[in-house]
């Protein structure tokens, strides 16, 4: 049994830069924090630093590599099912659906911040299925698909403006949850988004082959005996869910879903368990990076880890573009 | 009663959305030979195929396979018994040797992981043929006809009575094609159904036991390529003059302008 020995390595690498990034995070920012305080914390008691350490860093960081881990697989999900490398959920609407979602739940029911996350997965899924639907009606090539996701994108975030605009109060800061950070992470968000990310990892991983499967197109997929209309609605679901929960606290991050995957299949090649893993990681690891770097590069200001991650991540992606052209 | 292996088709008509492309069909492949399915751009060859794998919408009429009717078996049980190989796939990158493992999916339960029998199908897959030493290699990186074979090479590890090949040969330089006809004359000596949408009707007559022969939709002929040959169906259907010689070897070859 020849094992992906390479792909491997290249997870536990990943892991090891995660743990430093997440370290680096707690111990960077504009207030300084020492191991001492981290000692004292571990013992229990709680100094200035402990506390700045336990109630903002500690979320901030752990809401980076949940939105990281959480967009990333979704994602991975998406283009491996809707067969399209340009599929990322800020693309084809899948992030506005979210927010459409969160938004329009904030405004009308503005005490209901425990459903938040409810309503974020059902925004998600309901337009993932809409795309799809539409692309499929419209010819289900590759370009229709992207398409009727980009139309169904700028009408989600119209209607977004127009529940803004008739909503004044609303409790949501229209400007930071459109561009997307984690500044003032809500914990009890943040705890419920934490589990379904990490259930939905989990869940995909042992789906795996099944995954891989899909991935060789619907037609041999269906003459391997895979049910390819109940796993399309399982997986999409999975993605809305995992997109929807990173949203609810984190805001329409862009590119991580887009870039993420794309950096994974150059590394693994697509096989699904690997792929998975290092899309995972890796977008875990890029925004703990990001927004760290967001909130100390400018110290004692900072810029949402959102507007960086456009800044730094739309570039990136042409080079990628360039450097690999030709190579597949 | 019919046998394994065998395909009835019984007043079929199928085709996609409210677009009929056959119209009540009747057609038999039989066990354990090449079936070549031939006729001009749009006459529905692939569409018969794709309705055999379940993979079209069926207006009426009915698809025995071994004796039962299609819908009589489970998905599952079907994939076991057929497998139908695409005319395109979408860019993969994995490996040739997780690509052929996959044929073995049908036989999987849950939780769906391969085993070490599984391997050994996959690895006699690869050897017959002939891409064992390919193994690690990732599909883009294959040639069109290294990456056919490794298609060809799953559809041997599930271990399939019937094998459904939609134009197999398009792409593929000469090289690759005698090899490849080469591959499917050998299913047929461990007594594999076959059945191949094919374009180069000097080789379906050289190579096909039986032939299905489509226009617009309907089947025109049914028969063995003498009987086919020899009804001059295959000139006017496709609106070709036709001949044939025979070389020093005594193989006879077919030609058409």
């Amino acid at each position: 049994m020849a094992k992906n020995n390479r792909s491997r390595s290249i997870v536990i690498i990943l892991t090891l830069l995660l743990v430093a990034a997440v370290g680096l995070g707690l111990f960077c920012g504009a207030a300084p924090v020492t191991g001492r305080d981290i000692l004292l914390l571990l013992k229990g008691e709680i100094n200035g630093s402990g506390r700045i350490l336990l109630y903002v860093r500690l979320p901030r960081v752990a809401g980076a590599v949940i939105a990281g881990m959480g967009l990333a697989a979704a994602g991975a999900v998406i283009q491996v099912i809707l067969n399209n490398p340009l599929a990322g959920p800020n693309i084809i609407g899948v992030n506005a659906g979210a927010g459409f979602a969160v938004v329009l739940c904030s405004a009308v029911f503005p005490a209901s911040y425990a459903w938040l996350p409810f309503a974020s997965f059902a925004g998600a899924f309901l337009t993932v299925l809409l795309v799809y639907y539409i692309g499929k009606r419209t010819g289900a090539s590759k370009i229709t698909l992207v398409l009727s996701g980009v139309a169904v994108n700028s009408f989600l975030n119209g209607a977004t403006d127009a529940v803004y605009t008739f909503s004044e109060e609303s409790l949501f800061a229209s400007n930071a949850f459109k561009i997307g950070g984690l500044a003032g992470i809500n914990l009890s968000v943040l705890r419920t988004a934490g589990i379904v990310v990490v259930v939905v990892v989990l869940l995909l991983l042992l789906f795996h082959n099944e995954l891989e499967v899909f991935g060789l197109g619907e037609e041999t997929a269906h003459t391997l005996g895979l049910p390819v209309g109940v796993y399309r609605f399982f997986f999409l679901l999975l993605a809305a869910v995992s997109a929807g929960a990173a949203v609810s606290f984190a805001g329409l991050l862009g590119f991580i879903g887009l870039l993420v995957p794309h950096m994974a299949r150059r590394v693994t090649g697509g096989e699904s368990k690997e792929y998975l893993l290092v899309s995972v990681l890796l977008g875990a690891l890029l925004l703990t990076l990001c927004d760290t770097a967001a909130r100390t590069v400018f110290a004692p200001y900072e810029i949402p880890v959102g507007i960086l991650l456009s800044l730094l991540g739309a570039p990136f992606f042409l080079w990628l573009l360039f450097r690999f052209r030709g190579r597949q | 009663m019919q046998e394994k292996g065998e395909i009835q088709v019984c007043g079929l008509s199928a085709g996609y959305d409210r677009k009929i492309v056959l119209d009540a069909i009747d057609a038999r492949i039989p066990k354990g030979r090449i079936t070549a399915v031939l006729g001009p751009n749009g006459s529905g060859k692939s569409t018969l195929l794709k309705s055999i794998a379940g993979l079209c919408r069926k207006m009426t009429g009915k698809i025995y396979i071994s004796g039962k009717r299609m819908e009589e078996y489970t998905q599952r049980e079907l994939a076991q018994k057929m497998f139908y190989l695409a005319q395109s796939h979408p860019d993969s990158s994995i490996r040739t040797e997780r690509l052929v493992l996959h044929g073995r999916f049908p036989h999987l339960s849950y939780p769906r992981r391969y085993g070490r029998e599984d391997y050994q199908y996959c690895e006699q897959a690869m050897k017959q043929t002939g891409i064992i030493r390919l193994r690690d290699k990732r599909l883009g990186e294959l040639s069109g006809g290294e990456r056919q074979k490794a298609y060809l090479a799953m559809a041997l590890a599930g271990q399939t009575e019937i094998l459904l090949f939609d134009e197999p040969t398009t792409y593929l330089d000469i090289q690759y094609q005698t090899e490849l006809f080469r591959l499917l004359g050998e299913l047929r000596d461990y007594g594999k159904t076959v059945v191949a949408v094919l374009h180069d009707l000097d080789y379906a007559l050289r190579l096909a036991d039986w032939i299905v022969l489509l226009q617009d939709g309907s089947v025109v002929l049914e028969g063995t390529p003498g009987q086919v040959w020899e009804s001059g169906g295959i000139g006017e259907v496709f609106h070709v003059k036709t001949g044939c010689t025979t070389d020093q070897e005594g193989t006879i070859h077919y030609y058409f302008g």
